[in-house]
């Protein structure tokens, strides 16, 4: 199972026993608890010298902490690194928390995209409105939290387009999203309105497949993979922070790159 | 162990000054930290065929450990930044340090393992001392720079781009570990050995 080759060819099946490992323990009340997860400190003393729920609540501030830290670090106009199209890594790693095969299908002739929250247009997006949205391309580096990085070329619409028409007040704080197998994220506006933050329906200029996010993924190069939710069918801005799925379970919540 | 076998050297008769004991052990628990960290965040997505057996990791499980990490680094940078400021500041480095002469650190080395070199003087540094000292905080700076472009890649991307791109500096990052665990292997091992300049990182002489 250690056969593991970070970049290139980077193995799917491997990937995915990856994602499954990343999971806490269900047994675990909080992901600090118990003595063996304080190893070094706990080996060295003999002894529980930091409980756990207490280091849990520190551990959490500090990290609402370093969001503040990564805001005030964040860029509007700094652009990540692009790459020629020889760099693109193939071939592209399929990562999520369940198998390939257990990807969401979602068929694209009665997809909408459900908008709300402060926008001045909630209407609904069917694919065809979507894809007829103006496109633009990229060919970035996505970065995943567990350290490895696979480069991709993605084609879609610049999120802030996407903003503008549905008439979002981007004086809001979040843009919430949720995708077709219970997923969500919230990021912060500003990575919303970035230039590189696009609504992706290509990948490498072929319909995005289903192991990349059909019909539709928010690709993010200013954050980290788990900040780049795929097969979206909701996306709400907001002033109230909804959480995310990897965020609630101790993932920082800013995650930027 | 009295207290007239203890070369009296520093001016104000301490081998250590106050600032160096506290900075060296608020170093010492804050890399422990990062270290027991970092393991396990390398264990999530391995660079070479191994991993780090749990038991000795910190953190539980990813999430947990890039917590530990990205808390502890903050203790590990400022209080570096204090110590290297410091170091400098009052010559320490300077005096303690320097010279490092090749020559020394091969006569030096040969009488160490020989078991000659002499350890009386706990406020003089021998060649190959000097030589770890100043290695090891140079390993240091490489490695909280290397971990820093690994954090921020997109907004720090020039820092990134000097350790050769992202991927380059995870591999620059286990390195500057490894030379940094290396030598506190040596470093503790001596401690042991001569206990006396344990109690001088204590009290100070």
């Amino acid at each position: 199972m250690r056969q593991r080759r970070i970049i290139p060819g980077v193995d799917a099946n491997l990937l995915i026993k990856d994602a499954a490992k990343l999971m806490p323990d269900a047994s675990r009340r909080g992901f600090l608890r118990g003595a063996a997860s304080l190893g070094a400190l706990t080996l060295l003393t003999g002894c529980d010298i930091i409980d756990g729920d207490r280091a849990e609540s520190v551990l959490r501030k500090v990290s609402e902490f370093n969001d503040g830290a990564q805001a005030a670090l964040f860029s509007r106009t700094k652009l990540a690194p692009t790459y020629p199209e020889s760099a693109i890594t193939k071939p592209f790693p399929f990562n999520a928390y369940y198998d390939e095969d257990e990807a969401p299908e979602v068929d694209g002739k009665i997809y909408k995209l459900e908008v709300a929250g402060l926008v001045e247009n909630k209407k609904s997006w069917t694919l065809d409105e979507l894809y007829a949205l103006p496109e633009v391309s990229q060919i970035t580096r996505h970065i995943c939290v567990e350290g490895w990085s696979a480069i991709g070329s993605w084609q879609g619409t610049p999120f802030s387009e996407f903003l503008k028409r549905i008439g979002a007040d981007t004086r809001a704080k979040y843009v919430w999203f949720k995708c077709a197998e219970g997923y969500t994220n919230t990021i912060d506006m500003p990575t919303a309105l970035h230039p590189q933050t696009q609504m992706t329906f290509k990948f490498a200029n072929r319909i995005l497949p289903r192991a990349y996010g059909f019909p539709m993924k928010i690709r993010i190069p200013t954050k980290l993979g788990f900040k780049n939710p795929k097969y979206v069918v909701a996306v709400e801005v907001t002033n109230t922070d909804k959480g995310g799925y990897w965020e609630d379970k101790g993932y920082n919540w800013f995650s930027g790159l | 162990m009295t207290a007239e076998t203890i070369p009296m050297a520093a001016v104000d008769g301490s081998i250590h000054p106050r600032w160096v004991r506290v900075c060296h052990w608020i170093n010492a628990l804050a890399i422990l930290v990062m270290i027991g960290s970092g393991w396990q965040i390398y264990n999530a997505s391995p660079l070479f065929d191994f991993e780090f057996p749990k038991q000795i990791t910190l953190g539980g499980w990813l999430a947990g450990a890039l917590l530990w990490h990205f808390a502890a680094m903050w203790v590990v940078v400022i209080n570096g930044i204090v110590y290297v400021t410091l170091g400098i500041a009052t010559g320490r480095f300077r005096r303690k340090l320097l010279p490092i002469r090749p020559g020394d650190v091969i006569a030096d080395m040969k009488a160490a393992l020989s078991f000659k070199l002499a350890h009386d003087d706990l406020s003089h540094y021998n060649a190959v001392q000097r030589l770890l000292y100043a290695g090891v905080i140079i390993a240091g700076i490489i490695l909280v720079l290397s971990g820093i472009s690994i954090w921020k890649p997109v907004q720090l991307q020039e820092l990134t781009a000097l350790f050769g791109g992202y991927d380059a500096a995870r591999y620059v990052h286990f390195f500057a570990m490894a030379a940094v665990v290396g030598f506190l292997i040596v470093h503790v091992a001596l401690a042991v050995i001569v206990p006396k300049s344990l109690r001088a990182m204590i009290a100070g002489r």
